[in-house]
């Protein structure tokens, strides 16, 4: 008795808990990538049903009806063959998967991480590098820097070179889009925007030790002119990110709190990739095109 | 030795290849085991081909890689499996005297063959281009290695097997044994051609 | 003298580890000490230990496996206990002990539960499904258990001394590299992978040959059972796949122990390279661990539905396609790796083709069902719970295979959900309906059916309470490995998980309860003709528990379901004019010596105990050197006493029904039921 009062109640946690779908932030993106990509995922998931609603269908039925303790379907035990069920469950299968390969080929190379967003403003480039256990954001474009906050304007494509000063990290920012991984002497692309004004977390995917869970950070997308006094607020920070200051802030640590660098040593980006680079940086880094 | 070649005669009424059906699985088998050592070399391969451009900070295979001496090991390996070719016909003929005289030249010049190799390793490593130096020394030195002690380890294998024929004689389960390493014996060299044309023919061009 | 191992090496950092020690510890006294309460170490040693009977070696397969599913189980429920309540706080395991839980489990799983228990299943089961003795190599097939027994051995013993690796059952580096991880933990998992690998090469080698050189006469390929063909089919992939793990992580050990570059950061190292060559490995893995389960779901659907299977062609080519596919999708473990789009568009949709192949299983065992007459044995319970379930894995993996999708997915809960629900519902209920369904076959009882079907719905209710919610985080944004989250909306759902596992736990401790009730009453259960089920295929034409040698007279097969054909041929319980001898093999203390030859080399280069190791090495080479030499490796049955065996045993009268009019009876009347009902 008391279990069935209380199951209510249970329920309604749940129901209630449900309520956290309404800020997921893969289901609602906020940017026209991860947008694409999450209706890729809903055109697959209905296109399947065609399938998977006839296996629990007949799997109810025929459990129902062929029951030995009183089901009443016919039995025929020799039963065993029937050239069109075969064709059928060949061909049906291979029909949805020629459709989805169609619609995998043409996503994938629309989607590509590493290809650039056309629009209308020029995109605005930002040089990441995965440390332990923190997110370093370079601004070539405004020669500043900031760790675990990356700001940029709304609408405006963000081209993003990723590298890794550490083990092999993942970067992504759900709510924008897809995930790209950050590999030590090697430079991933990913190409990012978002529609409106908003903050998102972005986080390290790929387990890389103690600070792990702690490595997120903050992205907001914000107006032209937000962006631009951010970029000055940045500027105005006393601190610079030289070699000495970069050494420092390599050292492991975890949840790292927002950082600003009103400049940074010249060619860091390329300094730290080529720490590791096998060969010129150019012919090593087999993920850049 | 004349009196080992007598009694095999009439240990041995039938010559054939291998021990006989009784042994077909442990033959089949057998081929099975390659094609997993096969699989092993095809990685290590592949791994080195990757990497042969990952010469860091290190040398590279031109000023490493000497043809002469690799040459070398290719003959002494090539003649090698010759020689136990030589001793495979003579457990058909079923002298077992001969047969172990042939396996003796044979680990001669398999021994000859790891003694090269052991003193190309050495000289790199005393040159600074040991493993540590790079990913493609590490690559290197893995692939070879792995070869160089496969040779080691049928070395001691035919090295069992002499034992094996002058104590118990060319019985049907020491004939499928001389099979299998033999199998295992020219399975090495097939290899090596590959290191030589993968690893040091480009090396060196 | 003793390398790197010091007193420190001892569990007192955290009273966690301390009691996972403890228990480990504690449970080996508590066996040992039974064992020598009960004066059976020498049967064990002689009927057990020693022996290199497919049927036993099996057993102990199976009983490794049961046990490592309970440790890999405690890790699991550590962790959902850990996440549940982690919001904002460190919960109540520091990220290093948390990150060694989330490793060993995966690693525990895999290697020393799956893996032993599909073995333990092909070594009872193949052989006589095919009509054999024996496997090919019966002392070889000892050695791969014993080899497999170190392994988990290792893993073990990293609780009570040391670490064990944080990086993660697939270990990628250079996170596993010695840079970033210079303890003994990833040593202990290499050498774990590498020495249980060895062993399971050999039972892919040994598998083989034993289905493609002993089958009975007139078992045609095309006419062998599907559990065997699975076998066959899984045995290739195991000696083409396991390979590649040997060799990625014996450059990773390089890496680690002489400073090689193969997946360093820098000095020309890639770490790309590895993770092509783990999941060239890794993803035909997956196939190994999943197809034997497919074969047993063949086997009971059609044993249960009283019927022929539904498209055998079909199941066959279909496995045949799975095995051949599954070594051209490793990519997509790493779509998000930067290939180009030309490259992940193929990946992906090779991937996407082996839903094809997949898809049809599905069906074809559906249509095994339709127009049969189905008893719901709790095998069966598991198959059809399988069924349901495998397919909302299945439109979550075809999810994963679109490149952009994956994107957003990749490493996230909702990739966890995925492979659970594939290696859960197609994989381990696949085991644990094999284990009820031949559990009379190895033990001569039956399993008691109440707990077993107590068991399921405790595991599949567990299942969707574990694993829906981590769907639903997925797309919440939450990834998989932490130890702690600062998202409160994640909480509730993480709470439904750990419920999910507690569910498991009862499910866990209904088998326990199936088992002891089982062995209990096992007088009520006794399996008498070795057909309990009035089955299909040859297994069932031995008595249970076989004798030795399984077969007195190797049986002439001329149908698909072979015994089925014996039953309407009325050819079962036939005595011949004369027994004749039996040749079979001797045991050997050999694989047990090999397999703790095994275990202190991989001790001891964990612990860098260079003479140990060398010792070790030298001690397994003599050993088999020593074998290798050894003529004398079998002993003959008289066919006296092969008469008498068989002239004690009763054989199945059962007779399976069939369409065609039986003259002068009333079909429907005269039918008994499948199942032994």
């Amino acid at each position: 008795m008391r279990r069935l009062r209380t199951l209510p109640v249970f329920l309604a946690a749940i129901a209630l808990s449900g309520c956290g779908l309404g800020t997921a932030p893969i289901l609602n993106p906020k940017g026209p990538i991860a947008l694409a990509e999450r209706d890729l995922l809903f055109t697959a998931f209905y296109l399947m049903l065609i399938v998977v609603i006839p296996v629990f269908v007949l799997a109810a039925v025929f459990v129902w009806r062929y029951r030995a303790s009183g089901g009443k379907g016919q039995y025929k035990p020799d039963w065993s063959y029937s050239a069109g069920i075969d064709a059928l469950i060949w061909l049906v299968p291979a029909l949805i998967v020629a459709a989805l390969g169609y619609l995998l080929w043409t996503t994938t190379h629309k989607l590509d991480p590493y290809k650039a967003i056309t629009g209308t403003q020029n995109p605005i480039e930002v040089q990441v590098v995965a440390q332990d256990w923190k997110w370093l954001f370079i601004y070539p474009e405004y020669g500043i820097a900031t760790v675990n906050e990356l700001a940029f304007p709304q609408e405006r494509p963000l081209s993003l070179r990723i590298t890794s000063d550490t083990v092999m990290n993942s970067f992504m920012i759900p709510a924008l889009g897809g995930q790209i991984y950050a590999m030590a002497g090697m430079t991933s692309r990913l190409h990012l925007i978002a529609d409106e004004p908003g903050q998102f977390t972005g986080r390290n995917t790929m387990f890389s030790g103690d600070g792990f869970a702690d490595q997120h950070f903050q992205a907001y997308s914000m107006s032209n002119s937000d962006f631009d006094s951010w970029v000055q607020k940045v500027r105005q920070s006393e601190t610079a990110l030289d070699q000495s200051a970069y050494a420092t802030l390599a050292e492991p640590s975890v949840a790292h709190g927002v950082e600003y660098y009103s400049s940074y040593e010249s060619d860091l980006f390329e300094t730290i990739l080529a720490k590791y680079a096998a060969r010129p940086a150019h012919s090593s880094t087999m993920t850049d095109q | 030795m004349a009196m080992a070649e007598t009694t095999a005669v009439h240990d041995e009424p039938v010559a054939h290849l291998g021990g006989g059906e009784e042994f077909e699985e442990r033959e089949f088998g057998f081929w099975l085991y390659l094609m997993t050592d096969a699989v092993i070399f095809a990685l290590l391969f592949a791994t080195y081909v990757v990497m042969s451009g990952n010469i860091a900070s290190g040398p590279d295979a031109k000023s490493l890689f000497s043809l002469p001496h690799t040459a070398g090991e290719t003959l002494l390996l090539l003649c090698s499996s010759i020689t136990f070719g030589f001793a495979t016909l003579a457990s058909l003929a079923g002298q077992r005297g001969r047969v172990i005289q042939w396996l003796i030249v044979t680990i001669v010049l398999g021994a000859g063959f790891v003694a090269m190799e052991i003193i190309e390793f050495a000289g790199m490593i005393s040159a600074g281009a040991g493993p540590g130096t790079s990913g493609f020394l590490s690559a290197f030195f893995t692939l070879v290695g792995t070869h160089g002690l496969h040779v080691s380890l049928g070395i001691v294998g035919i090295a069992v097997m002499t034992v094996q024929i002058s104590m118990k004689g060319l019985t049907n389960p020491v004939r499928s044994r001389l099979y299998r390493l033999g199998l295992f014996w020219h399975f090495l060299d097939i290899v090596w051609i590959g290191i030589f044309s993968v690893v040091y023919l480009p090396g060196v061009m | 003298m003793l390398g790197k191992l010091t007193i420190d090496a001892l569990p007192f950092y955290s009273w966690v580890a301390m009691a996972g020690a403890g228990v480990t510890v504690f449970g080996g006294l508590i066996v040992v000490a039974l064992i020598t309460y009960l004066g059976a170490w020498r049967y064990l040693w002689t009927e057990w230990l020693t022996s290199v009977d497919h049927k036993k070696i099996g057993i102990m397969y199976i009983v490794l496996a049961l046990v490592m599913l309970i440790r890999g189980f405690i890790d699991a429920i550590m962790m959902r206990a850990q996440q549940a309540f982690a919001l904002n706080s460190d919960g109540y395991l520091p990220p290093e002990h948390f990150e060694q839980i989330f490793t060993s489990h995966g690693t525990i799983m895999v290697f020393f539960m799956a893996m032993p228990f599909l073995t333990g299943l092909f070594n009872i089961v193949a052989p006589q499904q095919i009509g054999a003795r024996d496997v090919a190599f019966p002392f070889m097939n000892s050695i791969s258990l014993w080899l497999t027994a170190a392994g988990a051995g290792l893993v073990l013993v990293s609780l009570v001394v040391g670490k064990f690796s944080t990086a993660g059952w697939t270990g990628y580096p250079p996170y596993s590299g010695i840079e970033f991880n210079p303890g003994v933990g990833v040593d202990y998992w290499l050498w774990a992978l590498l020495v249980s690998g060895v062993g399971s090469t050999m039972t892919g080698i040994n598998f083989v040959v034993t289905i493609l050189k002993k089958r009975a006469p007139g078992m045609t390929l095309m006419r062998m059972p599907m559990f065997s063909w699975t076998t066959l089919v899984v045995s290739i992939l195991i000696a083409f796949a396991f390979p590649a793990l040997t060799v990625v992580a014996i450059q990773l050990g390089l890496d680690r122990y002489l400073g090689f570059h193969f997946f360093t950061n820098g000095d020309g190292g890639n770490m790309m390279n590895f993770a092509n060559l783990l999941w060239i490995w890794g993803h035909p893995e997956v196939y190994i661990l999943i197809l034997p389960a497919f074969g047993v779901y063949s086997e009971v659907v059609a044993t249960f539905s009283g019927k022929r299977l539904f498209g055998y062609d079909s199941l066959v080519y279909a496995t045949g396609c799975i095995g051949i596919l599954s070594f051209t999708v490793w990519l997509h473990h790493f779509f998000t790796m930067g290939s180009s789009a030309n490259v992940n568009a193929f990946f992906g949709i090779a991937t996407m083709i082996i839903a094809v192949p997949t898809g049809v299983k599905v069906f074809d065992w559906l249509f095994t069902m339709f127009r049969g007459r189905i008893v719901f044995h709790p095998s069966m319970y598991w198959t059809i719970g399988f069924i349901v379930t495998f397919v909302i894995g299945g439109v979550s993996g075809v999810l994963l295979a679109l490149p952009p999708a994956d994107y957003l997915m990749h490493n996230s809960t909702f990739l966890v959900a995925h492979f659970h629900n594939m290696l859960i519902p197609g994989a381990l209920f696949g085991y644990l309906a094999g284990m009820n369904y031949w559990f009379p076959k190895a033990f001569g009882f039956k399993l008691d059916e109440t707990w077993g079907i107590r068991a399921f719905w405790f595991w599949i209710i567990g299942f969707y309470l574990a694993f829906m919610p981590l769907y639903v985080l997925g797309f919440m944004g939450m990834v998989r490995r932490m130890e702690h989250y600062n998202v409160a909306e994640w909480q509730p759902y993480l709470m439904v998980a750990a419920v999910g596992a507690v569910f498991v736990l009862i499910g866990i401790a209904c088998i326990a309860m199936q088992l002891y009730v089982s062995v209990r009453d096992r007088a009520q259960a006794v399996d008498a003709t070795g057909d309990p089920w009035n089955g299909r295929t040859l297994e069932w034409a031995t008595s249970s528990p076989p004798a030795p040698y399984n077969f007195a007279v190797i049986p002439q097969v001329e149908d698909i379901d072979a015994f089925a054909d014996m039953k309407r041929r009325g050819v079962v319980g036939v005595h011949p004019d004369r027994y004749e001898d039996i040749t079979m093999p001797k045991s050997t203390g050999a694989g047990v010596m090999l397999g703790a030859g095994g275990f202190v080399l991989g001790f001891a280069m964990i612990w860098h105990i260079w003479w140990l190791a060398a010792l070790s090495l030298v001690g397994a080479v003599a050993i088999l050197i020593y074998r290798a030499s050894n003529d004398d490796d079998e002993f003959t049955i008289p066919a006296t006493e092969v008469e008498a065996i068989e002239n004690k045993r009763q054989f199945s009268t059962l007779k399976l029904p069939t369409d065609l009019p039986q003259p002068g009876t009333d079909p429907a009347a005269e039918q008994p039921m499948p199942g032994n009902i």
